[in-house]
This record gives structure tokens, sequence and C-alpha cells, in this order.
């Protein structure tokens, strides 16, 4: 078993808000961060497969592929967007990099082929937080 | 004889903004400034090195003291930029459009106010690791 990476970015303008709370709530609960006009960040995503080399191409995947499966389902959607207003597999979602960590790998699982699996989604959202994503785990 | 420093600070604020020019046609803006004009604005971690030069003080050994520095970039410029919208929420941008290269002038204007003439700034804004600008030059 062998762990592939491929390193992708985007930019986009977010806010953490929660609409059944009042203004002053979220303001205490998300900080500057509530900032009614948005804030934004430039995020880093690594997106990580796993899998046996293919014994004729050497290749876990094409990482050519696992490239293009990443910019047609993610970054097309998110880059320089509003997360919070044109992001469609974000809507009605709060928009923590928890949530957007597990709507891209979302986006992605179904779109790769049965003898890779996909191991992890990491997001960057500042080059000092960043989460991990490893699926739903509770069968293991 | 001059021994000339010049000493960094780094910072960093995240706001969002949008790029777009109003005496033009939303087709204009589209074609000039692409996906950089979207409606509902996109954003950057924005990191920021202020660099001034001048002789080290005989008495301290410093150009200039860098908390000092550090206290000036935070007050008069992260306190206003950060989880900001640059377009909305800061009258500096309100009628300038927030290029890279308009927000590296307004901080260094900003903060040429609030240090000593005789010491030489400038002001370098990523907007991304790989697009940066450098003001004045």
């Amino acid at each position: 078993m062998i762990y592939l990476t491929r390193l992708e970015h985007f930019n986009a303008a977010h806010k953490l808000y929660n609409p059944n709370w009042s203004k002053e709530k979220n303001e205490k609960v998300f900080g500057a961060c509530a900032n009614e006009n948005w804030h934004g960040h430039n995020f880093d995503l690594f997106v990580t497969v796993k899998g046996t080399p293919d014994p004729e191409t050497g290749f876990v995947m094409d990482v050519k592929k696992l490239k293009d499966l990443i910019k047609e389902h993610v970054i097309k959607k998110v880059d320089h967007k509003n997360l919070n207003l044109d992001v469609d597999f974000l809507k009605g979602k709060m928009c923590s990099t928890e949530n957007l960590a597990m709507g891209i790998w979302n986006q992605l699982k179904p779109h790769l082929s049965e003898n890779v699996t996909l191991y992890c989604v990491k997001l960057y959202e500042t080059p000092r937080i960043y989460v991990e994503y490893f699926g739903d785990t509770t069968n293991l | 004889m001059s021994h000339r420093v010049a000493v960094h600070r780094k910072e960093h604020f995240n706001a969002a903004h949008r790029l777009h020019n109003p005496e033009w046609t939303d087709k204009v803006n589209q074609k000039v400034f692409g996906k950089c004009n979207n409606p509902n604005y996109h954003g950057h971690n924005y990191e920021l090195v202020v660099k001034v030069i001048g002789d080290p003080d005989p008495h301290t050994g410093y150009v200039m003291d860098m908390k000092h520095l550090s206290d000036l970039i935070k007050k008069h410029v992260i306190d206003k930029f950060d989880h900001k919208n640059l377009n909305l929420d800061t009258e500096e941008f309100s009628l300038l459009n927030p290029t890279a290269e308009n927000i590296a002038i307004v901080i260094h204007n900003i903060l040429r106010a609030h240090i000593d003439t005789r010491l030489d700034l400038q002001v370098r804004l990523y907007e991304t690791e790989r697009n940066f600008v450098d003001y004045p030059v």
C-alpha cells in the first residue's frame, strides 16, 4: 500500500455565521470570523489516495487524472468564490474549514476508480490552521 | 560613517475583496479582472513584510524598536483590515480598487506617518505565495 498526494490551492471569501442565532451570539462565538461583509483566505488543499501500484504503469493512480478530478469537482466550484453564497455543495451548511474538507471529500469520492481509496483530505485555511478528514470511520 | 541596516517585521491578515471599476460595464470588468471580479467577493491570506532602513542608534543599537514597529502595524493596519471586506468595510478602498499594488501603497502611506522621517520605509505585500508586490521601488 502506498499513499499519493496532490496539492492544489484556491482563494475564497466566507464568514462563520449561524442564521439561527442573533448577531450578538454569532459575534460572541465566531468573533472576527462573523464579519457581516465576509473575509477571505488562500486555501491549500492536499488530497491523498492510497493503493497498490499498477504493475504495468507503476502508478497508484495517474496523478494528472487526480489533478483533473480535483480541478473539475472542487477548484472550479470554489476558487475566487464566496463559499457561503456561490458553492452548491455547501448550501445550508456552516462554512467552517471542517465542513469544507468534508464537502470536498464527498465531491471527490464518487469519481475515483475502484482500485484506489480516498485516504485523506487535508485543508489549510491559513499556514497555521488546517484540518484533516479521513472519511466516515465510525464503522472501523 | 554610515552603516545602513534594513530591519523587517512580518504580519498577516485575512480579508475579502473584489476587483471592480465602477466606471466600466460589468462586461468590461469581467473581461479585465476575470474571476477576481466575482460579485460575491473572494479572499486571501495577506502576508505583510514591513522593511525599515537606517543607521542603528548609537545608544540602543536599534534601527527601530521592533516591538514598537509591531504595535504600529497592528494598530494602524491589521486592526483596520483583518477579517474585513476591503471594498465594503474600509474607507481607504471605498473608491480605490483593492489590488495588491494599491493595498501596498495605502499601507505604506499609513505607516509612513508614524515612522521617523530619517528612516526609509518599504512595504512588501503577498496576496498569495506566488503573487507579491513591493512599494516604493
